[in-house]
């Protein structure tokens, strides 16, 4: 655990050293400000829930960017070898720097919580579903670091983590819409993986085991790929 | 210390490391010596667990590199190739990260540290971030971090490569010093180096050692040419009949050299021919102006051994 704290102090700090975690909070927090106004102004209603659909479509972009250098930074300069030739085990760096990077998106929507003094000051909001989205958030983000993760330790170039990282993510969103298109088992388990239909229960107010299992479990699984895949310099 | 056994390691269609056995003992420093893509690197990122061997075995300070990995990485210390840092942290801040992996005990950790930066000499840096730090310096960090847990063993991939002569002599400086407390296994392709600072040296091409020994027998070994230049005033081509007649003479050359010539003979290594040679000039009464043993330098032995493939006969010390 010690190893894992360390790794974790580490990312964290390299995060706020380069101006990564500045940039993708400000553009963050601009989009999320937008679309918080926009959806108040035509609904006239205190909740989150429209603006928090739009802000996570902008999560979908934002998180690889987060994770993009996590693993494809230390294979290109050569760190991963004085990483992982000290006392640590592939589970400890992966699981470190998945904490480091779910930190760094634990930040980026914390400023959020203004629009809900917003709207408390200026409106009477139901506080269940902002609670319940806020934790479909955080469930989310797990997953959506955890794609950037296992992304990152494919490559050791940062844009092409990022971009792939982009790509995984909305089709891993929009594949829940393809069950519209028809009946059958298989529509169904398209529906289940697609993360849209999870997470918009979480914005309706409800906090549903399935959701919750299928986020941790499907974090866990891919973490565990990349644990795997880290390990795999060794057998390739 | 290092025990290695038929180590092999195998890539695509070319075996890097190709069946080698040699063992380092304790408090050593051994330098692996060798061109370019001859296996040192991967020897080495074999020892420190970062990639396994295809086959063979190898044990480090007690413990098998394959099975035991997390206790051979807590004794040694490793300075890759190229020296990878993690150029925006602060080099104090870097060295913390380092303890912490390497699991040392809170409370040691400031003054391990400390120790660190003094022996390495980069104390007055350490505020410094890394990235902006000249690439000798960047080379003592790098050093300051394989030292902090105070390893059993040191691996040194290139220490030296890329440093200005001063900061060469500075840093082989640190590792003669390293060596009264630690193995230490370094490659490199500068020869002097070796001569300077290792007890032992291993030669090696593609992925075979083919010379072992301490640089000094090592020279010796090969030296048994006895290789002699003389200048002799006189007949050119006489002379070089006479010094063929000798027994133990090999080969002779010569070529004009002022008024003079300049002979090059080679003996067949079974005897000094020094005596001989003088004699032979001496009785035809040939004027000698000089006579000298042409020393190898390791570049030569270097040389020779990489390229002419013939096996070594090699001497465990």
């Amino acid at each position: 655990m010690r190893n894992v704290s360390a790794i974790y102090q580490r990312e964290l700090l390299s995060y706020f050293y380069s101006p990564i975690a500045y940039v993708v909070i400000s553009v963050f927090l601009v989009a999320a400000g937008f679309f918080f106004a926009g959806n108040l102004q035509i609904h006239q209603q205190a909740s989150l829930k429209g603006s928090l659909d739009s802000t996570q479509f902008f999560l979908l972009l934002l998180t690889p960017v987060i994770t993009m250098k996590l693993f494809s930074d230390e294979s290109k300069s050569g760190t991963i070898e004085t990483l992982m030739t000290s006392p640590v085990t592939d589970f400890d760096v992966v699981f470190g720097k998945f904490l480091a990077a779910l930190s760094l998106y634990a930040v980026m929507i914390l400023p959020t919580w203004i629009y809900v003094l917003f709207l408390t000051i200026f409106g009477n909001p139901d506080f269940g579903p902002i609670f319940s989205s806020y934790i479909g958030l955080m469930l989310m983000g797990g997953l959506f670091v955890s794609v950037g993760l296992l992304v990152s330790s494919l490559t050791k170039n940062q844009v092409v983590a990022a971009v792939i990282g982009i790509v995984s993510l909305i089709i891993l969103w929009v594949i829940g819409y393809l069950s519209a298109y028809g009946d059958g088992w298989f529509y169904e388990a398209l529906k289940y993986i697609g993360t849209y239909d999870h997470w918009s229960s979480f914005t309706k107010g409800i906090v549903d085991t399935r959701d919750v299992i299928y986020y941790l479990s499907f974090t866990a699984l891919l973490l565990f790929i990349t644990v795997r895949n880290v390990e795999s310099r060794k057998w390739r | 210390m290092i025990k290695v056994k038929n180590l092999v390691k195998r890539y695509v269609n070319v075996n890097a490391v190709d069946n080698i056995s040699f063992h380092v003992n304790e408090n050593e420093i051994v330098g692996l010596l060798g061109p370019n893509g001859a296996g040192k690197t991967t020897t080495m990122r074999i020892l420190t667990c970062f990639m396994p061997a295809t086959a063979g075995s190898a044990m480090v300070a007690g413990h098998d590199v394959f099975t035991d990995s997390l206790n051979v990485r807590q004794q040694i210390g490793y300075l890759p190739e190229n020296v990878p840092l993690y150029l925006d942290m602060r080099a104090y801040e870097y060295l913390m990260f380092r303890a912490k992996l390497k699991n040392i005990p809170r409370r040691e950790r400031r003054k391990k540290i400390e120790y660190c930066l003094e022996v390495t000499g980069i104390t007055d840096v350490q505020k410094q971030i890394i990235g902006t730090l000249s690439k000798g310096y960047k080379q003592r960090v790098g050093l300051a971090d394989t030292l902090i847990h105070d390893p059993k063993i040191l691996i040194l991939d290139e220490p030296t490569i890329g440093l200005d002569p001063n900061q060469i002599r500075q840093i082989r400086g640190v590792i003669k010093g390293l060596g009264q407390k630690h193995t230490v296994l370094l490659s490199t392709h500068i020869l002097p180096e070796v001569e300077m600072v290792c007890d032992r040296v291993m030669i090696i091409n593609k992925g075979k050692i083919v010379a072992m020994d301490t640089p000094a027998n090592l020279m010796k070994q090969l030296k048994t040419g006895s290789n002699l230049v003389l200048e002799v005033k006189g007949d050119g081509e006489k002379i070089k009949k006479s010094l063929s007649e000798i027994d133990t003479v090999e080969s002779v050359s010569y070529r004009k050299k002022d008024d003079a010539n300049e002979f090059y003979i080679n003996g067949n290594g079974e005897k000094d021919i020094r005596e001989a040679a003088f004699n032979c000039i001496v009785q035809n009464n040939y004027i000698l102006r000089e006579l000298k043993r042409q020393t190898i330098t390791l570049e030569e032995i270097f040389h020779q051994v990489t390229t002419t493939e013939t096996e070594v006969e090699t001497a465990n010390a």
